[in-house]
């Protein structure tokens, strides 16, 4: 089994830059995203509280269910679309690899 | 006007702000603290009291309110005083090199050192991204109600779909002329009686509710006087309003912080790791609010810059005293009276 998957974050140019992610170190996209100097604010940590480290997912296999926080977060937001996910809930493992996100404004 | 005179002016009441009483007072230093939030404890206690934290030495799990309690107690001894429900809005520099830091209620807190422990900022109102929206803002738009008896017989949109939005549409129902919740989604996860009564009251007809949509525009001349509404697969549609209240919930910002001339990187305040000094002689900022080379956001590295912070702020206070560090474990706590 490969050690890391892909993730992709597509710019407002449409280029998608590749991103490693390992899989032993139990991250989340966020911490991903951030590790690779991405502008994700992600003040409150990751505990889907602060919903600044929203991003739209463009492209994905199964992704896990969102759990009540998630989701209350994403109601909220005024500018989140059907595919809209917190990346500090999306935890990396191997059903994520190829996953397409863009990041969102922070409203 | 209410005016206090401290040594340390505390700009933030979590844990980091608490810590910073603790060795300032060791230093027989007093603190004042200032906070926006109505109670002491910054995020741990408004919004995760309940959660156990892992990574504070000395205990292998602790409740973040817990936590606070035990700060609270620590710091007992050195007396602190507190503004808290006032947000710091202004610092200025006085000709000795002493500072006077305003409150938006007018507060004033006369004082030699000023250190920011502002965590994440203050919570401000997330706004949607309504072109001109800023134009109407206490003109028509207001992102959090006050007075609902400003809304008397009025016009009034409401857009959310959280908690706040589902509580004011049932308490502002009885009051205004015409009430629109306008829903992006079409469900409520908001408290579930909540969500079944503005459900009820829609079908009732005592207010309007408008889900799969969006407002997108707002109109007026000096005062708002109408929004646009975007639903779903259908022709946009105006309505006349009075007002106009999005309810997006809240988004840490650094708020006026920004406007004292620190040096700022990524909405963080720039610091020397030596102190914890900022770019203004006098100004320190320790926790969460500040940035350097190799900067861990972690309540632990937050208390290690309380306490170097509070070396540096001695010379300031004390010019003509040397410091010498001196040990809990020899000395105990000296309570200032």
């Amino acid at each position: 089994m490969e050690d890391a998957i892909k993730i992709y974050v597509e710019q407002e140019s449409g280029e998608r830059i590749e991103l490693e992610a390992p899989l032993d170190m139990n991250l989340s996209v966020m911490e991903v995203l951030k590790a690779n100097e991405f502008p994700v604010q992600a003040v409150c940590g990751g505990m889907a509280i602060c919903a600044t480290c929203h991003v739209e997912v463009l492209e994905s296999g199964e992704l896990p269910e969102m759990n009540d926080d998630e989701a209350y977060m994403l109601e909220t937001l005024p500018h989140a679309t059907e595919s809209s996910r917190l990346s500090c809930q999306l935890r990396v493992n191997p059903d994520l690899d190829g996953l397409v996100v863009r990041i969102m404004p922070e409203a | 006007m209410n005016k206090i005179t401290t040594d340390i002016c505390i700009v933030g009441a979590g844990p980091v702000g608490l810590f910073a009483v603790f060795e300032a007072g060791l230093l027989k230093m007093r603190c004042h603290v200032v906070d926006a939030l109505p109670a002491v404890g910054g995020q741990l206690s408004e919004i995760y009291p309940k959660k156990p934290i892992y990574d504070i030495p000395g205990f292998p799990e602790i409740l973040a309110g817990d936590l606070i309690k035990n700060l609270e107690q620590q710091i007992a001894p050195f007396h602190p005083t507190f503004t808290l429900g006032e947000r710091v809005e202004d610092l200025e520099k006085q000709e000795d090199g002493s500072f006077i830091v305003r409150t938006v209620d007018g507060t004033e807190i006369a004082c030699k050192v000023v250190a920011i422990a502002g965590g994440l900022g203050s919570f401000e109102p997330r706004k949607p991204a309504i072109e001109h929206l800023e134009k109407y803002e206490r003109k028509g738009v207001e992102y959090m109600v006050r007075d609902p008896e400003q809304f008397h017989n009025k016009r009034v949109v409401i857009a959310g779909g959280g908690d706040s939005a589902l509580d004011w549409t049932i308490y502002l129902a009885g009051l205004c002329k015409e009430l629109t919740l306008v829903h992006r989604g079409t469900t409520f996860r908001g408290a579930p009686e909540s969500a079944a009564k503005v459900l009820s009251m829609a079908e009732e007809g005592q207010i309007r509710l408008i889900l799969k949509s969006n407002v997108t525009e707002v109109h007026g001349e000096d005062n708002l006087e109408a929004v646009t509404v975007m639903v779903d697969n259908a022709e946009p549609y105006r309505i006349e309003v009075d007002n106009f209240i999005p309810l997006f919930g809240l988004v840490p910002k650094l708020g006026p912080i920004e406007n004292w001339g620190l040096e700022l990187e990524k909405n963080a305040i720039v610091v020397d790791t030596e102190d914890y000094s900022t770019n203004v002689e006098g100004v320190y900022a320790i926790g969460d609010v500040n940035t350097y080379p190799g900067k861990l956001k972690l309540i632990l590295c937050g208390f290690h810059e309380a306490a170097l912070m509070a070396q540096s702020a001695y010379n300031i206070i004390y010019p003509d005293k040397k410091f010498v560090l001196k040990y809990t474990t020899v000395n105990g706590i000296q309570e200032l009276q």
